[in-house]
């Protein structure tokens, strides 16, 4: 259907209302990228069969990531009158299960993550109730939504449809208040009013540096040209970070309204999406939203009769990290090789084909049309002094939930690693937390109370970065830690300046000495030399944060690099080289398995037999290759590591 | 013209110049590599690092890359400058030890010994070959290949350098003398890019004087007679 009116948008409402809450029971299954992973697929399909079989009065529908990834594939039961619940962990097998005891009124209790009464309509500020009258029966133990610690402390603005809607479908991005900050945008507001709204807001770019959004957009409004470009960045290339795809998976039309927003506040009709080619999912996702919106007159020629038009096309990058700084990507859409430039000259001036350009992240995009919607005033309460609204993060490693997760600025950390993260597994002891990507810093238990925002991170030698965050627990080595990113940044430096190119390699390679036993302290001179450096000389910020692993490692947990250096041990155990084995001889019950696994022969011993008592067996160093076989295979803990 | 101030001397830029261009014509000795005047500035050997002062903010940067502003204040020989310009050749020292000129340029800048594990390359990766090919001859036959420490000036596909005129501009510009280029008999050969071409003959002094392909290439961009290139340069003046 085509939206030419008001009226128009809200019967495109209504029919999104009555397939997000129809009439009978809705099964959603969590198709994005970690569910699918997991065998969502297969899940969706057996319910999909036995839906067919059974002639059950069910609608099935697919959703995106509800953030809980490690608990995926999660399967949602809507219903009217009930409460809303949520299964994690569902088999093909199990899924059967559930829809039939669903429709005897009955809940699988062994599988429930949590329950809902209500729903958050955040663009609209409303919570959508369920109207609760039935209770299915054994769900009385399972947790509110805002009851499971995953969730409690989580606010979710950015993430606000994921999970929720189906993102094929216009119609229910529409439902839940989408489009009507576009509509409010082009018919109630002037482009200026815009900018000032979103300066006023408060929100600073999500992509990593935090540059305040709506003075950007106010300086490439300002760039007189006949042609200008508005772009967004979803070259999401940090490891462990999956922010942008969930949100493009789950979610794709609230960056496309936002884009269509600054668009038209900038005075720009033509915009890419850069997106990497390793997010199959998210750009068939971009490219079904974006065919939809055209096909209502939401996005095109004439965009709701307002005479304002606007052109978005896709672009799938290459795959280099490089990429994801603004002029290698401008570079890259123009067909040259994606590398950096100076840019003394902003973007917002000379950009992609030397046009004004402006360039935001996904999640920037995402929290435009909220910012119209709910306003500056109701958006600048949350956060803190220089960081407003919410941050999405992807929480990894060594901690209990890993998932996504959305909270306000100026949450502590602690609160992010033990409450969210519900801590450290296997009652392991928290080392740190890395944030901000490959390029961010290690920051150690006693600044877990350290508020997050943009410029505390900063200060403590980290950073915001687009929103990884990778926990470490005691059993990991963080001169190891930052040999690894350094390795990751030495092979994703674009190679153009010395100081990126040679430092990064150089930092490796000294990192790589001290992890074998053979540093100096020296050495730790000759990195905070190389790292300062890499971060002052390079042209870009790849090479103007690239140190900050090796530094901040080197500033916290110094006495971690001594060992090496100076006793040549690994306090984590984790540097080979730096290993010695050692079978205790009173412990040893000469069983001999740990010779037999030896691949390199250099066990000896002798076996017990029925008849004869054996000898305690004994590794020789010399012949040792550190591959720790012998210490898996012994079953009575007579090998030691030091 | 635009009037800034190098190292406390007033000096005058035109709009849409750099910094470099202004500061070596004023006559302070800045170090570089990347730079020459024939092509667009580029900024990665990160020698000419200077210190701007603006709006009261100093930062580090390339002066080849800073554009001409009114009202900087551009410090060349700061300590911090120095300290970086030291530890940048000494890295491009590392990496080719062998160059002459490399040798020179880090003695000069106070290198007394190379920390780090020497390797055996020849290019310091500037990039003007590959530059001049495009922006002066408009050949493009060389491009930089790959990413971070793997980066190599290469022909497509690592071949035969198929659109190489064999004019020697890349020969000519190469700070450190690594593109060589030799003629025998009817042919002229680029060696670092594979290729060899024959050479057109002067029917007045019967010498080889220009690659045949070069040639062809000239008459068709600038749509002279087919008989333009039949007398070699000398001969026809």
């Amino acid at each position: 259907m085509e939206v030419r009116t008001k009226a128009d948008l809200e019967k495109m409402k209504e029919k999104g209302l009555k397939s997000l809450y129809p009439n009978k029971t809705k099964i959603s299954v969590g198709m994005a990228t970690c569910g699918l992973s997991t065998g969502a697929g297969k899940v969706y399909e057996t319910i999909q069969k036995e839906i067919e079989k059974s002639k059950l009065p069910i609608q099935l529908s697919q959703t995106g990531c509800i953030g809980f990834c490690q608990r995926e594939p999660v399967v949602d039961i809507f219903e009217p009158g009930k409460p809303r619940v949520f299964y994690q962990g569902v088999t093909p097998e199990r899924s059967v299960e559930l829809v039939h005891q669903w429709l005897d009124n009955r809940v699988v209790e062994d599988l429930l993550l949590c329950k809902m009464e209500g729903e958050d309509w955040v663009v609209e500020g409303k919570v959508k109730d369920y109207s609760v009258q039935h209770i299915p029966a054994g769900i009385d133990g399972t947790p509110h939504y805002h009851q499971v610690p995953f969730y409690s402390k989580q606010l979710k603005i950015a993430l606000r449809n994921c999970g929720f809607i189906n993102p094929d479908h216009i119609e229910e991005y529409v439902a839940k208040g989408g489009y009507f900050s576009l509509y409010k945008a082009l018919f109630e507001m002037k482009p200026e009013e815009i900018i000032e709204e979103v300066k006023r807001s408060g929100l600073r770019g999500r992509g990593g540096a935090g540059f305040p959004t709506g003075s950007k957009w106010e300086s490439c409004r300002k760039s007189k040209a006949d042609r200008k470009f508005i772009l967004c960045n979803a070259d999401e290339g940090d490891p462990g970070a999956y922010m942008d795809r969930s949100v493009l998976e789950g979610d794709p039309h609230s960056v496309i309204e936002g884009m269509i927003i600054g668009a038209y506040a900038i005075g720009a009709h033509e915009g890419f999406i850069y997106v990497r080619d390793e997010y199959p999912l998210a750009i068939q996702k971009l490219r079904i939203a974006l065919h939809e919106a055209e096909k209502a007159g939401l996005l095109g020629e004439n965009i709701l009769g307002s005479g304002f038009s606007l052109k978005i096309n896709l672009f799938r990058g290459g795959g280099a990290f490089v990429c994801g700084e603004s002029t290698a990507l401008m570079a890259s859409i123009e067909g040259n090789v994606g590398e950096p430039r100076a840019k003394h000259i902003h973007t917002t001036e000379s950009g992609l084909w030397d046009l004004p350009s402006n360039l935001n992240n996904v999640e920037t995009w995402n929290n435009i049309p909220i910012i119209i919607s709910r306003g500056a005033d109701w958006y600048s309460r949350i956060g803190t002094e220089g960081s407003k609204g919410t941050k999405v993060f992807s929480i990894v490693g060594k901690v209990n939930n890993t998932g996504l997760v959305e909270v306000p600025m100026g949450i502590t950390l602690r609160e992010i690693v033990y409450d969210v993260g519900g801590g450290i597994p296997e009652g392991k002891k928290f080392k740190a937390v890395q944030t901000g990507g490959p390029s961010g810093g290690c920051i150690p238990e006693r600044l877990l109370d350290l508020p997050v925002d943009f410029d505390r991170l900063t200060e403590v030698g980290s950073m915001m970065g687009s929103g990884g965050m990778i926990v470490m627990d005691e059993s990991t080595c963080m001169v190891d830690v930052a040999k690894y990113f350094m390795g990751f940044l030495k092979e994703e430096s674009c190679g153009k300046c010395t100081s990126c190119r040679e430092g990064t390699k150089r930092m490796y390679e000294i990192l790589t000495e001290i992890t074998e036993g053979r540093g100096t302290m020296d050495h730790l001179d000759l990195l905070e030399e190389l790292g300062w450096v890499t971060a002052e000389a390079s042209l870009c910020q790849l090479g103007g944060t690239a140190p900050n692993p090796v530094l901040s490692t080197i500033r916290y947990f110094r006495e971690e690099y001594q060992e090496h250096i100076l006793n040549k041990r690994c306090p984590a155990k984790v540097c080979r080289a730096l290993l010695r084995y050692q079978i205790l001889s009173n412990v040893c019950t000469s069983c001999g398995r740990c010779a037999k696994v030896c691949p390199a022969e250099a066990i000896t011993g002798k076996q017990k037999t029925k008849k004869e008592k054996g000898k305690p067996f004994k590794i020789n160093i010399e012949k040792c290759i550190k591959c720790g076989m012998c210490f898996e295979a012994c079953k009575f803990k007579a090998i030691e590591v030091e | 013209m635009i009037p800034f101030v190098i190292d406390g001397q007033p000096v005058e830029g035109k709009e849409g110049g750099n910094v470099l261009e202004v500061a070596l014509d004023a006559g302070f000795d800045i170090p570089r590599l990347c730079y020459h005047e024939s092509v667009k500035p580029y900024g990665a050997c990160r020698l000419c690092l200077v210190e701007v002062v603006r709006r009261g903010r100093a930062r580090m940067t390339t002066a080849c890359t800073y554009p001409v502003l009114e009202g900087i204040e551009v410090l060349t020989r700061t300590e911090k400058v120095l300290r970086a310009r030291r530890i940048m050749i000494e890295l491009i020292l590392a990496m080719c030890p062998g160059d002459k000129l490399i040798q020179d340029m880090a003695r000069e800048m106070g290198v007394q010994q190379v920390r780090f594990k020497q390797e055996e390359k020849d290019c310091i990766l500037c990039g003007l070959c590959g530059r001049v090919c495009e922006e002066v001859v408009g050949a493009n036959a060389i491009q930089f290949a790959f990413r971070g420490d793997r980066r190599e000036m290469i022909p497509p596909f690592q071949g035969e350098a198929m659109s190489c005129i064999a004019c020697g501009a890349c020969v000519v510009i190469c700070p450190v003398n690594v593109i060589k280029m030799k003629e025998e008999g009817d042919e002229r050969t680029i060696i670092r890019w594979k290729r060899t071409l024959k050479m057109k003959q002067c029917k007045v002094c019967g010498n080889y004087f220009a690659p045949l392909f070069q040639l062809e290439k000239f008459k068709e961009q600038a749509k002279l007679p087919k008989d333009f290139f039949d007398v070699c340069y000398t001969c026809r003046s």
